[in-house]
């Protein structure tokens, strides 16, 4: 019968063949002869997963939405610290669960507001933080149980996990409990996005370093982020995307089980952050294979046996390089189509991009509509009441194994070449994701890869100039004058001596994470923190492979 | 004998990590038969006039999308004559809204590309504008 069917279905002859974006060929129809016979990593059939069970192919929690909706996280920050607080204090009272902070280029590659390096780039593309003290003011009024904060950090996240920490502490919240995440991910800001600071190998140490840290001190707290997001966003493919994004949990793993610490004692704190734009069942079959083969990875690979060690937790970010500048009014119905992705993919958070976000900082208007779309889902179409709704679809599983296979391919590739901390360190992921974003390019252009409103279905006044987030005098000035009072009257001795002694951590190659945290209590600025890490660790120079 | 390639200098100056763009420009500057330099994240203005005064090239290509590039090319401007850049051209690309683009070109930009230009109209841009270099 089935067998019948699907002849009926076969690709007339002269019809091109159709490939998702991971490469994988898309059939007219799938029927159950696509699924039977498929063995996942718990050698049963898909018919017999469970959301909640392992391998999680179907959700990591058994009722997911029917619980709580996934925690709406919008990336924000701007200027300084005063002015971004009160954008999180609107974002909350607009229906915002969760915050996820966006830090100014300095910030993000240790300099200070006062720094030359600096000049022309501080509060520009998020809020400017020199001290533990800009950290008070940005968080002030915000209650850190309720609202669990998200760090956009990488190159200076060691510091700013300690800020974040230290501010926690200082305000009465006791770190053992409090949660919230820092993105840390190192390896992946080498492929793309760029705010590295020290060379490949101290800077994995460094993730280690907090991974530790946290473990023993603040257990709730989520250390890394692995970012596939920007991976893809660098050129790579869905399954690449997330295949790249496992090799890089793992070498952080592997830094860290060296420290002593048992699997189960810091894995489950792992978080990652995936793209989503693009084609939907591709999408989602990402999301449920990327789950079953992480569980597979911790459980056979490194033996965890809590099952919280083997989740796959994550916050979809629908999807930068999905948008345009062009008609941006269609990025609000992309914003509405990838977030669907993303609820049908069981994502635990999602912070959606707003369709400004192509070219500036999101108006409040556009971060307004952004969150309205996810509320949309969750009030009026009925997303939260049935866990993994496509499961079960012959197309999805199919998929889900095809995504899973590719995905694996990409890890063995990466083994296969000496690992990923080398294959970074050598630049040829870099190599390789840029050489597809310039096929990719190519595509575009030529009109073979669809894009409407960009190179079909255009109108000649599609291109409005765009309006940027104002990046004000002031601001820079307040910033300023903030950093000089706080250098007046902070203790300079100790900061000094804590400032020594993290020095003389980073040349004995110990955990930097406790110095750290003295140097933040006692006012050091992040310029002057990683400048006592660049003289034991030294500066990153980036392969150039073009 | 063949003619010398065209030598261009794609950089990124300042902290922006966005270089998606540049290296795309680049490789296709390559296929188009140039000769390329790619310099790589957060360069100084500095360390990019001595690159372009020592390598030679033709082109001095930057790629901004943080917003910075008023301020950016501003120093690169106050370095142009000391480094004895003459009559290089000078190509600004990224994120740069058109209220900006005058401003640049004051500055001695040659001309902005945005992030909806396309690879051909890049490279034919400096093709034709060279063959009629120097300016004036």
């Amino acid at each position: 019968m089935a067998q019948e069917l699907k002849s009926k279905f076969e690709l007339p002859k002269g019809v091109k063949p159709v490939f998702n974006d991971s490469g994988i060929e898309i059939k007219p129809v799938y029927t159950a002869d696509d699924v039977n016979g498929h063995a996942n990593g718990n050698g049963n059939g898909a018919e017999s997963e469970l959301p909640g069970q392992y391998p999680f192919t179907r959700g990591i929690h058994a009722d997911m939405y029917r619980r709580r909706p996934w925690t709406m996280r919008q990336y924000t920050g701007f200027g300084n610290a005063k002015a971004t607080n009160e954008r999180f204090h609107y974002l909350i009272k607009t229906g915002n669960t969760g915050l996820n902070v966006a830090f100014d280029l300095p910030s993000q590659c240790g300099l200070d507001s006062d720094d030359p390096r600096a000049e022309g780039e501080v509060g520009r593309v998020g809020m400017a933080i020199d001290s533990l003290r800009d950290f008070e003011v940005a968080f002030d009024g915000v209650d850190l149980d309720a609202i669990t904060v998200s760090m956009t950090i990488n190159g200076s996240a060691a510091i700013m996990i300690a800020m974040y920490l230290a501010m926690a502490e200082k305000r009465g919240f006791d770190i053992k409990n409090l949660r919230g995440t820092a993105q840390n991910d190192i390896l992946k800001e080498m492929i793309g996005r760029g705010t590295w600071i020290f060379p490949v190998e101290p800077s994995v140490k460094l993730v280690g370093d907090t991974i530790e840290y946290c473990a023993r001190n603040a257990p709730n707290y989520s250390p890394v982020s692995i970012c596939g997001y920007h991976v893809r966003e660098s050129g790579a493919n869905p399954a690449e995307e997330m295949g790249y994004a496992f090799s890089i949990a793992k070498a952080y793993i592997e830094e860290t089980l060296k420290r002593g610490l048992d699997i189960d004692e810091f894995a489950g704190r792992l978080s990652f952050n995936f793209n989503v734009f693009g084609k939907l069942f591709e999408e989602v079959a990402k999301f449920r294979a990327g789950r079953r083969l992480w569980a597979t990875i911790l459980k056979e690979e490194y033996g965890a046996k809590d099952p919280k060690t083997m989740w796959m937790r994550m916050i979809a970010g629908g999807g930068g390089f999905g948008l345009t500048i062009d008609q941006p009014e269609n990025n609000i119905m992309r914003g509405a189509y990838y977030a669907l992705s993303a609820v049908l993919s069981g994502a635990q958070t999602i912070a959606l991009c707003c369709y400004d976000e192509a070219y500036t900082i999101p108006s409040p208007k556009a971060q307004q509509i952004s969150l309205r779309t996810m509320q949309l889902l969750i009030e009026e179409l009925g997303l939260c009441d049935t866990v993994d709704p496509l499961g079960g679809s012959y197309f999805v599983e199919a998929l889900t194994d095809e995504m899973e296979a590719k995905m694996k391919a990409v890890i063995k590739r990466v083994d296969d070449e000496g690992g990923i901390v080398k294959s970074v360190a050598e630049g040829r992921v870099q190599d390789y994701v840029s050489k597809k974003a310039f096929e990719h390019h190519k595509e575009l252009e030529s009109g073979e890869f669809r894009k409407v409103g960009v190179n079909c279905y255009r109108v000649d006044e599609d291109n409005p100039d765009v309006e940027f987030h104002p990046s004000k005098q002031e601001d820079l000035d307040l910033q300023l004058a903030s950093l000089r009072k706080v250098k007046d009257e902070r203790n300079n001795a100790e900061v000094e001596r804590t400032l020594k002694a993290l020095r003389e951590a980073a040349k004995a190659g110990d955990n930097v994470m406790p110095a750290i945290m003295d140097a933040v209590k006692a006012y050091a600025t992040v310029g002057e923190m990683t400048e006592c890490m660049v003289d034991a660790y030294g500066r990153y120079e980036e392969p150039i492979t073009i | 004998m063949t003619e010398k390639p065209i030598k261009v200098l794609v950089s990124k100056p300042g902290l922006d990590g966005h270089d998606v763009g540049a290296k795309i420009v680049a490789r296709a500057l390559k296929e188009a038969g140039m000769e390329v330099i790619y310099t790589g994240l957060r360069k100084t203005p500095e360390e990019i006039a001595d690159l372009a005064r020592d390598e030679d090239v033709d082109v001095i290509g930057m790629s901004i999308l943080s917003g910075s590039h008023i301020p950016l090319c501003m120093k690169f401007k106050a370095l142009w004559d000391g480094h004895n850049l003459g009559t290089k051209m000078w190509l600004v690309g990224g994120n740069v809204p058109e209220k900006d683009h005058e401003a640049l070109k004051d500055l001695g930009v040659d001309a902005v590309f945005n992030t909806r230009s396309n690879l051909d109209d890049i490279i034919t841009y400096i093709k034709e504008n060279l063959a009629r270099w120097p300016r004036n």
